[in-house]
C-alpha cells in the first residue's frame, strides 16, 4: 500500500494537488523560480527562530496552510519545536490536524508525516489527534 | 479650568483631556501652520467647539474612546486558518490556570485529559467537528416535497371550486360528430388522421 508513497516520496519533494514534480509556491511568467529546496528552508528558518512568539507562529501556520501543498515534515518539525519553544501544545496538535486536512483526498500522506515526525512528537510528548480521540466529530 | 488651550483663531477648546489636547498642540506646533489654522478654523467653523470636543472624547472624560467587541480579535474555527487570533477561552478557571502553568514543563507528563483539556481551552471545535455536515439537507428536501405536496392540493381543491365547467364542445357526443366531420372532409388523408380511416368498412383500420 505504501510502495506507490515512497515512489512520490523518494526523491523528498513536497507534494503538490497537481503532479508528483517539483511545483513551486507561486508561479511566474518569468524570473527565477524558487525550488521546492530552497521554499522548504526558508519555512525551516523561519519556524527555526528561537524567540519567535506566538503571532509569528499563528501567522506563518496560517499562511503555509493557504499554499496549496501540504508542508514536508521538516517544515512541520521547526514548527512544532516552536509551539514546544512558546509552551504551547494546542497549537501543536492544530498543526497536525491542519496536516492531515490539507492533504484532502490523499490518505497515504498524513500517515507518512506522522511516520517522519514520530522521534520528534516522542522526544515532545506531542499526542496526534487521534491518541486524543478528537479526529472524530 | 474650563478653555485653558487656545486655539489660533481665538477660540477655544472646552475639552482638556488627552486627544483634544494632542490635536490642539498638533495644529498649534505643525510646520504647516498657515495651511493647519486654515483647516482647523474651517473644522471649528462647522462644527463648533463643544461638537468637535465631544466627538473625539466621549462621555467619562478619560480621553480613550470606547472599544467595539467587533474591532477586538475575533476566534473562529477555519480549515484554512488552523490557529485564530485568539484563544477560545479567554478567562480562564483555577485548575485552567494551574494546567497552563504544567504546560511549561514536559508535555511527556501531561495525561490525556490534561492534553485535551489544554487543545480545548485554545479551540472550540476540533477539525473533525469543524468539518462534520450538518445535514440540513435533509430539511431541505423535506420542505421542497412538502411545498410541491401543498400545491398539488391547492391545484386540486382550484380544479374544484374555482375553475368553472369545460364549454359543451368537450361532451362525448359532440366529440364523436367532430371526428365525423374530419374525416368528411379527409383531413390528412396521405399518412394522418383520415389515412387511418377505412371508409369501405366505416371503422378504423386494424
Amino acid at each position: 500500500m505504501f510502495s506507490h508513497v515512497l515512489l512520490k516520496v523518494s526523491s523528498d519533494r513536497l507534494w503538490s494537488f497537481s503532479s508528483t514534480a517539483s511545483v513551486a509556491a507561486r508561479s511566474y511568467s518569468h524570473g527565477k523560480q524558487e525550488t521546492d529546496e530552497e521554499f522548504d528552508a526558508r519555512w525551516v528558518t523561519y519556524f527555526n527562530k528561537p524567540d519567535i512568539d506566538a503571532w509569528e507562529l499563528r501567522k506563518g501556520m496560517n499562511t503555509l496552510i493557504g499554499y496549496d501543498l501540504v508542508p514536508e515534515p521538516k517544515i512541520l518539525e521547526a514548527a512544532l519545536r516552536a509551539c514546544r519553544r512558546l509552551n504551547d501544545l494546542a497549537s501543536a496538535i492544530r498543526i497536525l490536524e491542519a496536516v492531515k486536512d490539507k492533504s484532502g483526498p490523499h490518505k497515504e500522506i498524513y500517515p507518512y508525516v506522522l511516520q517522519e515526525l514520530r522521534p520528534t512528537l516522542s522526544e515532545l510528548g506531542i499526542p496526534t489527534p487521534e491518541e486524543l480521540g478528537i479526529d472524530k466529530a | 479650568m474650563a478653555g485653558a488651550k487656545v486655539i489660533p483663531n481665538g477660540r477655544r477648546l472646552y475639552c482638556n483631556c488627552p486627544f483634544c489636547v494632542e490635536i490642539v498642540r498638533n495644529f498649534m506646533d505643525s510646520s504647516s501652520t498657515l495651511i493647519w489654522r486654515m483647516l482647523a478654523t474651517r473644522v471649528f467653523r462647522l462644527v463648533g467647539n463643544r461638537a468637535l470636543s465631544t466627538s473625539i472624547c466621549l462621555r467619562g472624560g478619560h480621553g480613550v474612546a470606547k472599544v467595539e467587541d467587533y474591532t477586538l480579535p475575533a476566534y473562529f474555527d477555519r480549515r484554512e486558518s488552523p490557529l485564530p487570533d485568539i484563544k477560545f477561552v479567554q478567562q480562564l478557571s483555577p485548575d485552567q490556570k494551574s494546567l497552563k502553568e504544567k504546560e511549561k514543563g514536559s508535555w511527556a507528563a501531561l495525561s490525556k485529559e490534561e492534553k485535551i483539556a489544554l487543545y480545548r481551552i485554545s479551540f472550540k471545535e476540533s477539525f473533525a467537528e469543524m468539518d462534520k455536515g450538518t445535514g440540513e439537507w435533509k430539511s431541505v428536501v423535506a420542505g421542497i416535497f412538502f411545498f410541491i405536496g401543498f400545491t398539488g392540493l391547492v391545484v386540486l381543491w382550484q380544479r374544484n371550486y374555482v375553475y368553472g365547467d369545460v364549454p359543451h364542445t368537450f361532451d362525448p357526443e359532440y366529440k364523436q360528430k367532430e371526428v365525423q366531420r374530419m374525416l368528411d372532409m379527409r383531413i390528412n388523408p396521405v399518412e394522418g388522421f383520415s389515412a387511418k380511416w377505412d371508409y369501405e368498412n366505416n371503422a378504423w383500420k386494424k
